[in-house]
């Protein structure tokens, strides 16, 4: 007897969203297993960085707010994804649009008016939507995997925005740390729920999830992703243009992250400094995939995620857990979902040998 | 411009290039068997953590590169078991790997920041590195004449073996090595364990040769440089070399800057000397990417996963 | 052949079953040593299947295998090598971009020298009469070339039986007679030849057996020398045969597709380019280019359709307009329809539903987009008018096409062209790999579509079923046609050299060659 894999007639729905469940769980357990071997106190630590979040409801808005940004971010990368298009720089197009947003932020300082928050998020769409159009460009007009020029451009926009925190756009009243001048009370999100710290940005992406959602599904553009994903000649067969595709993708997800960027400026932080980049940019791939690529997938994993960033923070402080171990959890969840994958078109099926033809050995070459 | 000061830069150099090499050499000869493992940066993190932590705690450097090598190998196996055997999106394994690699360094790195290492022993008699010539031929960490050593050795492997030919064919069509008879999925489960070791022993090379300090993320970005790298040597070891030890002096103009020491680097602010490496890394890929030459050296079946059709 | 020795290979009541369908159901047959037996049938029969297992690439799940009498368990390839099974599969196991050399070494078991490799290669070549410079790039061959390395390849071993798995779809009609003297010499010598095939004239030259497989099960085992084509047909495909209903003395009407010094450089590292290809079709007519594989066939189709587009708008003139610069989309608004050779992932994406893979190809003719948005109502109304009136087996418009058969899913790509009215359809190797029924229907409905009015262009390597089917019939060699010939002045002999025309090759006088009556 033993274990065999078998192709499905058709994918398996119930494993296509079961999965990303089976995922998180699975991740819970291994990994309580695996912080208990290298010596710390592994139930606790599952415990505060995936339930303590969600028990503890003072806590709530920090994951909403933190869940904006994984989720924005994250449905701009599932449209690229979905075709195959991999945008992996979505740090770098995140931290552009911040920087095109403050930008403008430091230029109205002195400035008053309801024209200039949405200016400011004009300039951050445009800032991470022109970062994005760099890998686009290169992979059209030279065939540059768009990976490692996505990749490459992250660093360079952080080596930018160090330069700039703590030179030029350095607040001259900030007692020289490296950080810009505080938003004024014009250019900051409002809260739309009083009490917490949930801001418009939050709304407006989980509206445009849902609109994103209902583009993927019945719209053309929807359609097209899909097929140059899935199958590129049968896309030009079609009439679609991969280079086309590939435009719209990378200008989509960097103005999406270039959004995120500015929501972030003109919302929790209130400003720029050296630590300004959180990682949203890479966790939002994690996002996306948990989500299965699909808009309405990625609002949950958003939160989910969202949650493993608020529960590290209290794993540091309850227990000393350094805040990097949210990595190796967020890390194990999409490892999960990728081992899990191959369940949606292929099952388990206990198979018994073949009865073997009667013959041990096979016989060497007579001689003619 | 003295000559001890030009030789202080050409080491400074070739300690810059050594991890990229190596990280290089692996990605290569798992390339060139089909599979592009994208984990790289999180390999070389756990490399390096693997051998710090053994130089730290059992304080032998030759013990923490087979160590780094091994842990390099072991993590390369989780991405290994995805996409070969569980036919996963190599990309998206990748990705998880350095993600998950860049957490488990840190976590395990915690433990050990603030400490100093011994490193290696010189390997030549010090009359030999006594003056200036013989400090550029013999003055170097053993790990950067195994680096070399290493080139020619891939080099030899992929042209003048059979198991080299072999891998070469699962790489260039992988139904084809199937029908013959030849394990796809071994030989790939191999390269991809090479291609860990390798990374491993690269980002070992950062606290055995360069700082014997812990930091985290200390690679700093040079598992996506070594990447970038094997596509424009064309997959060619010897290409390789040439290639690490351009981005290897191009990463030490950020060193001098900061050091403010050379005037020259002022002209640009320190932190556009850091972005340099990067910058550079595209406009190469721009110029090689687009010449046909380049795209035809690529494996055939690179990042497509191995279904063989009953 | 000699009766007194025990068979070479015999099977035994052979059965294989895969999730779905059961491919092969207790086949028994023998061969003799020094026999050439046919292995016959349709596509989807089995045949393949079964050689797999006794190549030891698969085990049947019942039967036996026995070699010179004896029972054999054959684990793998490499175990069939050393009882003496050679194989040249029908689609090769070559690196293009490896040394004919290189190939070779990896085909073998053993580990030999590189130089003593090839001189032994020079010898093999030189007893059998085959061509091949060891040190040229794969990629730079043709497809005869390549079969030639794999034939040198299972030469190597030594075998006593050498399986063909359908050696001569891609091959010029000269080219066969070559090999076809090979395999008689390797027969003269001992080796026993298991030819796997469905072309019932070959088989009648070339083979003193044939074992006819039908639906998994062997119908009978005959001589091919004494059984009349049309039985063996009937026994290959099971049903009364159907002749295509072709109205004669049809009128044809005005230029509906005219080409003219279409020029393409080659896609891609191993592409073919097209060199001033010029020719017309008028309304009704079907107009056939024959080819061997890899002259251009696929370039040809991608540069009507518009996938790849060129710089003359004059070089296509769809119904007297220029259309040379528009893409796909565009050619398809004007009633230019296409099915490329590759049902998987180009004419159809396996992964999406039936109704979905119409919206590829038919949103824009059939009003299936409206500001953007996919009506996805009038998608699945047309998938199963398709479906409904070109007999598809399948679950519904929204089954995937990668979960019908390979027969059924072209029936479907080409009713989905078909059904969109097009004034110009251009198909390629209609029938590739489709077993017998399909292909009949798909003959039928191209017929009825020029009888309509519609120009059809037909690209196929099958030149049986390009003589049944065409008005006019030109040939593509190394991206070049020849001048077109109206199907009442066609030879074969004319067609095979023709096809064979630029390799060099001095052509061997033509053997006499019937047009068998077949599907």
């Amino acid at each position: 007897m033993k274990l065999k894999l078998e192709k499905r007639p058709e994918p398996s729905r119930l494993m296509l969203y079961a999965s990303p469940v089976g995922a998180v769980i699975v991740t819970m357990i291994v990994g309580a297993i695996i912080f208990s071997i290298i010596g710390y106190d592994g139930l606790g630590a599952v415990y505060q960085v995936f339930i303590a979040p969600v028990a503890t409801s003072y806590k709530w808005s920090d994951v909403a707010i933190k869940a904006s940004p994984l989720i924005l971010i994250g449905v701009g990368l599932a449209v690229g994804n979905r075709a195959a298009i991999w945008n992996i720089g979505a740090e770098g197009q995140y931290v552009v649009g911040a920087l095109a947003g403050a930008g403008i932020g430091l230029l109205t300082q002195n400035a008053t008016g309801p024209w200039i928050l949405p200016l400011m998020i004009l300039a951050g769409i445009i800032g991470g939507a022109i970062w994005g159009a760099i890998p686009a460009w290169l992979r059209t007009s030279f065939n540059v995997n768009e990976t490692l020029s996505s990749l490459m451009l992250t660093y360079v926009a952080i080596h930018l925005m160090n330069y700039l925190v703590t030179g030029p756009w350095k607040d001259p009243t900030g007692f020289s740390f490296p950080q810009t001048p505080l938003v004024t009370a014009d250019q900051t999100l409002p809260i739309i729920i009083p009490g917490t710290q949930i801001h418009l940005g939050v709304a407006i992406t989980l509206v445009i999830a849902v609109v994103m959602w209902l583009l993927m599904t019945r719209s053309v553009f929807g359609f097209q992703i899909r097929v140059v994903g899935s199958a590129p000649q049968a896309a030009r067969h079609g009439g679609f243009s991969h280079k086309q595709t590939v435009w719209l993708a990378f200008l989509l997800s960097g103005g999406m992250a270039g959004l995120a960027g500015i929501f972030e400026v003109c919302g929790p932080f209130s400003q720029i400094s050296l630590g300004f980049p959180q990682n949203y940019g890479f966790t939002a791939i994690i996002v996306a995939f948990l989500g299965r690529l699909n808009p309405l997938g990625v609002i949950l994993a958003g939160i989910v995620l969202a949650i493993t960033y608020v529960g590290g923070d209290m794993a540091q402080s309850a227990l000393q857990l350094p805040n990097a171990s949210k990595g190796i959890f967020q890390a194990m969840m999409l490892f999960f979902l990728l081992a899990s994958d191959i369940l949606v078109r292929y099952r388990l099926r206990l198979v018994r040998r073949a009865p073997a033809a009667v013959s041990a050995t096979v016989p060497e070459r007579s001689a003619a | 411009m003295s000559l001890d000061y030009l030789i202080a830069v050409l080491i400074t150099v070739v300690g810059a290039s050594t991890p990229i090499l190596f990280a290089g050499l692996g990605e290569l000869v798992a390339e060139k068997s089909g599979v592009l493992n994208l984990g790289v940066e999180g390999m070389m993190l756990i490399g390096a953590i693997a051998a710090f932590a053994t130089v730290d705690q059992l304080g032998n450097p030759w013990l923490a590169v087979v160590a780094a090598a091994a842990a390099g190998a072991a993590v390369s196996m989780i991405f290994a078991v995805l996409t070969l055997s569980l036919s996963a999106n190599q990309v998206a394994t990748g990705l998880a790997l350095t993600i998950f690699g860049t957490g488990l360094s840190t976590l395990i790195g915690n433990n050990f920041t603030g400490r100093a290492i011994k490193t290696f022993e010189p390997l030549f008699p010090a009359a030999l590195a006594s003056n200036p010539i013989g400090r550029v031929v013999f003055g170097y960490s053993p790990l950067v004449y195994f680096s070399f050593i290493m080139v020619a050795l891939v080099a030899w492997f992929l042209r003048g073996t059979r198991a080299g030919l072999i891998l070469r064919a699962v790489g260039e069509n992988d139904l084809s090595a199937h029908s013959i008879g030849y394990s796809v999925t071994g030989v790939r489960y191999a390269a991809v364990a090479f291609g860990g070791a390798m990374a491993g022993i690269g980002g070992a090379t950062f606290p055995l040769v360069l700082t014997p300090l812990w930091a985290e993320g200390l690679t700093g970005g040079r598992g996506w440089i070594a990447i970038a790298l094997v596509v424009f040597a064309g997959w060619r070891p010897v290409w390789l070399l040439a290639g690490a030890y351009f981005f290897g002096l191009l990463s030490t103009f950020e060193l001098y800057a900061k050091a403010s020491g050379a005037s020259w680097t002022s002209i640009l602010p320190s932190e556009a000397w850091a972005a340099l490496p990067y910058l550079a890394t595209v406009v190469v890929l721009a110029v090689i990417s687009a010449s046909k030459q380049a795209g035809g050296n690529a494996p055939a079946c690179l990042g497509k996963p191995f279904i063989p059709s009953a | 052949m000699d009766a007194s020795l025990p068979p070479r290979l015999e099977v035994v009541g052979i059965s294989k079953s895969f999730p779905g369908v059961l491919a092969n159901d207790h086949v028994s047959f023998a061969v003799q040593p020094g026999e050439i037996h046919a292995l016959l049938g349709e596509n989807g029969a089995g045949k393949s299947t079964l050689v797999k297992m006794i190549y030891g690439i698969m085990q049947p799940d019942a039967g036996e295998i026995r070699w010179d009498g004896q029972p054999v368990v054959v684990a793998h390839p490499r175990a069939a090598r050393r009882l003496g099974i050679g194989m040249v599969f029908q689609h090769f196991s070559l690196f293009e971009a490896l040394t004919v050399l290189e190939n070779i070494a990896l085909g073998m078991d053993a580990k030999i020298p590189q130089r003593e490799l090839e001189t032994k290669i020079r010898e093999v070549m030189q007893t059998y009469g085959l061509t091949l410079d060891p040190h040229r790039i794969v990629s730079t061959l043709s497809v005869g070339e390549r079969q030639r390395i794999e034939i040198v390849r299972a030469l190597l071993l030594d075998p006593r039986l050498l399986i063909m798995d359908e050696p001569t779809s891609v091959l010029t009609p000269q080219e066969v007679d070559q090999l076809f003297d090979v395999l008689r010499q390797l027969a003269k010598e001992g080796c026993s030849i298991l030819y796997i095939s469905h072309k019932l004239h070959e088989i009648k030259a070339l083979c003193d057996t044939a074992t006819i497989l039908r639906g998994g099960r062997v119908v009978d085992t005959i001589d091919p020398k004494v059984e009349t084509s049309r039985s063996m047909a009937e026994k290959m495909i099971g049903a009364g045969l159907k002749d295509i209903q072709k109205p004669a003395g049809r009128a044809f009407g005005g230029e509906k597709l005219v080409v003219k010094g279409l020029s393409m450089p080659g896609e891609g590292h191993f592409g073919v380019a097209l060199k001033d290809i010029s020719f017309s079709v008028r309304a009704g007519e079907i107009f056939g280019i024959a080819g061997v594989a890899g002259n251009g066939q696929n370039a040809l189709l991608l540069a009507l359709d518009g996938e790849v587009i060129g710089h003359d708008a004059g070089a296509v003139i769809l119904d007297g307009e220029a259309v040379g610069r528009e893409n796909a989309k565009q050619r398809r608004l004007r009633g230019l329809c296409t099915v490329p050779e590759e049902r998987n992932g180009h004419a159809a994406v396996a992964d999406f539903s039936l109704a979905d893979n119409a919206v590829l190809t038919g949103r824009d003719r059939l009003g299936m987009v409206i500001s953007g948005m996919l009506r996805s109502g009038v998608a699945r109304d047309f998938t199963g008018k398709v479906i409904s009136t070109f007999s598809v087996k399948a679950t519904g418009a929204g089954a995937t096409a990668g979960s019908l058969s390979g027969g059924n899913l072209q029936k479907y790509i080409m009713g989905r062209e078909i059904l969109q009215n097009p004034k110009v359809l251009v198909v390629s190797q209609p029938t590739w790999g489709v077993d017998a029924g399909a292909a009949a229907t798909i003959h039928q409905a191209i017929v009825d579509l020029a009888v309509a009015g519609s120009a059809i262009v037909v690209i196929s390597q099958d030149l049986d079923e390009l003589l049944a089917l065409s008005d006019t019939l030109a040939v593509i060699n190394t991206g070049r046609l020849s001048k077109p010939i109206p199907i009442g002045d066609v030879s074969i002999q004319e067609l095979g050299l023709l096809m064979g025309g630029v390799h060099g090759e001095a052509p061997t006088p033509p053997a006499e060659k019937e047009l068998a009556d077949v599907v």
